[in-house]
């Protein structure tokens, strides 16, 4: 086994625009808005950065390709600027980039943002794109929620629940999220709902209805990072380093053999046991404080809390219904109202979960602050489809060196 | 002796009312109310003549040797493209193989029988098998009588130089410029004439000398005709050309008018087909074609027949029904009313003709692979075995899935997604020998579908590019259950 990252790199500073339909914003905005806040924050000039990474998703009603977007709305000194795109995945990817370079010595601040300007389609939904010239002639007419919403008809039948047991177990992870999202003066949605509400919204995919699917949303979030030695020179007390990174891909068994039953994201599972050896924990139930998860949609929140090794398998209703995830129970999840409600800017998404993680370290969440300090704090990254997917998983705490 | 040595028959399962018809129609041509009884068939959206004779085929071949066919012909006057051969894209869909004739055979309602004179006589000449599609899905005018009387469907036979189920005992044939209706280059619907003109001068003038020719050439009476397909849905036409030349009025066969409708051009071997269903070895079959002339064809039944084994073929499918009575949602289907289909509806559908070449065992015979090392089924081919203790590289045989039964592992209802008939529902289907897809699913009542259902694929309308009028099919899982055989 590999070395790995833990604790060779800190986060310097962290920026997150707020999330939401910025029909007044055009994506360089966005840009500038987390950026100028990640800036400061790290209390460097602009020229330190050595390289940069851009994530975005859906290049086709977005910025475009290449790193250009990036380097001409920041202005960057003619540096090296990469843009990434991993599925949802973007923002985590971009993350990896700026503290891989970091870790190697190739550079000593580097740069990850992330942006996605989404609202420009002129319907609801993420927008309707290509999926490729050969995958467009074969694959299902299939949407993103129509894709999730197939864990849940698995996962009943695998488990022998019934649709309304699971059902009512989904609606408490989004009422949850809408509660925690009322916290946080930059999610996009800040509304309290009931589980009445849930249950009683029109269907977008079965069984998924409108309150089980995340926002939509613009915004961009940014990490500027160092090493710790840089941090301290710079005369950073109290640092977040990365204890964990690790990402893992399907490479085709979910969606052509036989050997997986459709109740769970095989490379979530992968990830995470990869992602607690890198970071030297055992047992992550027991040792995990905070996390972020890719909930895209309730049931995938749901099917991910066993799937992060927290919830027995079969077990994630009881311990959501049981509120073991809410804000005030042992590990909240989504605290910060998750892409369900902080929103789902897909290249920002998981550069916006660390942001949370730093701020919660930080002692600056402000009303949805947890009491004590986290030490270990998670964040899942989840692009594609259950079937089809890259998960990665970041786990960041407080430097012990 | 030639002979048919199979058959099948698809009629789509979506039957509208013609009360639906006429109560939405009937204040502008109060005259429909006549046609208001009973029912006709509709394509699904993603069927044509095309998707239905691939149906039939595979009904005809469900228990044949494929490896006979040495040629498929197919009679439409709806293909789905003027140029790009149809029988070619179906001979694909059936994994023929490319060492085999193709043929399509149009531009008359009586193509489907004259096509199959000449078919016969290829089949008649040895070298193979051939098999004969013919299929029809006519575009009518909404408030249209032809709306209330024409129906979709298709039939398959396999004709080979034996006897077979039903030997063919001879044809007879008169060719006259007579236009009852017509439908001119790149028009849209058919233009006709009058019906009391098409009666008296048409079939009370044109078809009875013709069969009178057919039964004295071989030297039979009329009495000894037990089945008479003669496909007209002008009320009584048949029954009084039956009686005009002395056939029994008990031969004469129902033309199916309140099940499926006029299915055009492959309506007389629909009929052929159904009497097949109902025949006993000894019985002679008499069909009789009209459109711009006549053929008459005399087949046998023969005692091979009883043998052969349960198939849908007409009276499977006409059993197969879900009645449709949502007048709106037929016009839809068919485009007959710009309907709002949503920003989403708006994606360019481009096929790039380069990947469909390349792909077309895999998305137009749904071929797959199998590992020849560890027998691992899989779709699509690829590289490398997709067995993770396996993964061998370059050993994947192609692997047919269009017959494998599958069930349903995973599915959704999504509202979101475009589709011309929202939910859609797709999901995970696995296939007991092995292999998996994602999959859209087919002919799916919304509420009834469940993971474990068995499902079979069909070859269907994926999408249809308008811009560029190209029409793109694969294949979709359907509820297995709706396509029992009949015995």
């Amino acid at each position: 086994m590999a070395k790995g990252i833990k604790d060779k790199v800190a986060i310097l500073g962290m920026g997150c625009s707020k999330f939401g339909e910025r029909w007044d914003k055009e994506a360089d905005d966005l840009m500038v808005e987390a950026f100028e806040e990640a800036i400061k924050d790290a209390g460097i000039e602009k020229n330190r950065i050595d390289a940069a990474w851009l994530a975005t998703a859906i290049e086709e009603v977005h910025v475009g390709k290449s790193g250009v977007p990036l380097a001409m709305a920041l202005r960057l000194p003619y540096i090296p600027v990469t843009r990434v795109e991993n599925y949802c995945a973007s923002g985590s990817e971009a993350f990896r980039g700026a503290v891989y370079a970091v870790a190697s010595g190739a550079a000593d601040i580097a740069l990850a943002l992330g942006v996605e300007k989404l609202k420009d389609t002129g319907y609801g939904g993420l927008p309707q794109r290509g999926r490729g010239v050969l995958n467009s002639m074969f694959s299902a007419n299939a949407s993103a929620p129509g894709n999730f919403a197939q864990l849940a008809a698995a996962y009943r039948a695998k488990h022998h629940v019934s649709p309304a047991d699971l059902k009512q177990g989904m609606a408490h992870i989004s009422v949850k999220s809408h509660d925690n999202g009322n916290r946080n003066p930059k999610a996009h949605l800040q509304n309290k709902i009931t589980v009445d509400t849930v249950l009683n919204a029109p269907l977008v995919a079965e069984p998924l209805g409108l309150y089980d699917c995340c926002g939509v949303s613009d915004g961009a979030a940014c990490a500027i990072v160092t090493t710790p030695e840089i941090a301290r020179s710079l005369g950073k007390k109290d640092l977040v380093t990365v204890k964990a990174l690790q990402l893992a891909v399907s490479n085709g068994e979910e969606a052509q053999h036989n050997s997986w039953d459709g109740t769970y994201f095989a490379t979530t599972r992968i990830a995470s046991k990869r992602a607690y050896q890198e970071a030297g924990i055992k047992n992550p139930r027991d040792e995990l404080s905070l996390i972020e998860v890719h909930d895209c949609f309730s049931i995938t929140e749901l099917v991910t809390m066993e799937d992060l090794h927290i919830s027995p398998e079969g077990g994630a209703i009881k311990d959501v219904l049981d509120g073991f995830y809410d804000s005030d129970g042992q590990i909240p999840c989504q605290i910060d109202g998750g892409l369900k409600c902080f929103g789902h800017p897909i290249g920002s998404s998981g550069l916006r979960m660390i942001y949370e993680m730093y701020l919660q370290m930080h002692g600056r969440a402000g009303a949805r602050q947890r009491k004590q300090q986290p030490r270990y704090g998670l964040t899942h990254n989840l692009g594609g489809m259950p079937h089809q997917n890259v998960c990665s998983i970041s786990i960041v705490g407080m430097y012990e060196g | 002796m030639v002979g048919i040595t199979a058959f099948g028959g698809y009629i789509p399962r979506l039957r509208l009312s013609r009360k639906a018809i006429v109560d939405a129609n009937s204040w502008q041509n109060g005259a429909l109310k006549a046609y208001a009884k009973a029912e006709r068939s509709i394509c699904n959206w993603d069927e044509d003549s095309l998707t239905m004779a691939v149906e039939a085929a595979r009904d005809c071949l469900s228990d044949q040797d494929r490896s006979k066919i040495a040629a498929v012909y197919f009679a439409s006057t709806t293909f789905p493209f003027d140029d790009r051969q149809n029988s070619g894209i179906a001979a694909e869909a059936l994994n023929l193989g490319a060492d085999i004739n193709t043929l399509d055979i149009s531009a008359s309602q009586r193509a489907g029988t004259s096509g199959l004179i000449a078919a016969l006589k290829t089949a008649a000449a040895g070298g193979g098998q051939v098999l004969y599609l013919a299929g029809e899905k006519r575009r009518t005018k909404a408030a249209s009588q032809q709306e209330l009387l024409y129906g979709d469907g298709a039939v398959a036979l396999l004709l080979g130089d034996k006897d077979g189920v039903a030997k063919f005992i001879g044809s007879h044939s008169a060719a006259t410029d007579f236009v009852d209706h017509y439908r001119g280059h790149g028009a849209e619907f058919d233009y006709a004439w009058e019906e009391r003109w098409i009666r008296d001068e048409g079939y009370n003038k044109i078809v009875p000398p013709v069969i009178a020719a057919l039964l004295e050439k071989l030297k039979l009476k009329p009495a000894d005709i037990t089945h008479f397909c003669m496909p007209v849905t002008l009320r009584g036409v048949a029954a009084a050309t039956a009686k005009k030349l002395g056939i029994a009025e008990s031969a004469v066969r129902e033309n199916l008018d309140g099940q499926c409708g006029d299915t055009g051009t492959a309506h007389a071997l629909v009929m052929l087909v159904h009497a097949l269903q109902d025949a006993k070895p000894g019985d002679k079959i008499l069909v009789a074609s009209f459109g711009q002339g006549c053929d008459a064809m005399l087949f046998e039944a023969t005692p091979a027949l009883a043998k052969l084994g349960p198939r849908v073929g007409i009276k499977g499918s006409l059993a197969r029904r879900r009645p449709e009575t949502n007048y709106n949602k037929y016009l839809s289907f068919n485009d007959l009313v710009t309907t709002d289909k949503g920003m989403r509806a708006e994606t360019d559908k481009q096929t790039a003709l380069t990947t469909l070449y390349r792909k077309k065992g895999m998305l137009t015979g749904l071929l797959g692979g199998r590992c020849s090392k560890c027998g691992t089924v899989q779709f699509p081919k690829s590289n490398i075995c997709v067995n993770p203790n396996c993964n061998a590289m370059h050993t994947q045989e192609d692997h047919p899935f269009a017959d494998m039964p599958g069930r349903v592992n995973s599915y959704t209802a999504d509202q979101l997604t475009y589709s011309p008939d929202p939910p859609a529902h797709y999901g995970m289907v696995q296939f007991a020998e092995g292999g998996r897809m994602m999959v859209d699913f087919t002919d799916v009542d919304v509420g009834k579908v469940e993971v474990g259902m068995q499902m079979r694929m069909v070859f269907r309308i994926k999408e249809y590019d308008a811009q560029r009028g190209f029409t793109k099919y694969f294949w979709k899982a359907a509820p297995a259950a709706a396509s029992s055989k009949e015995t």
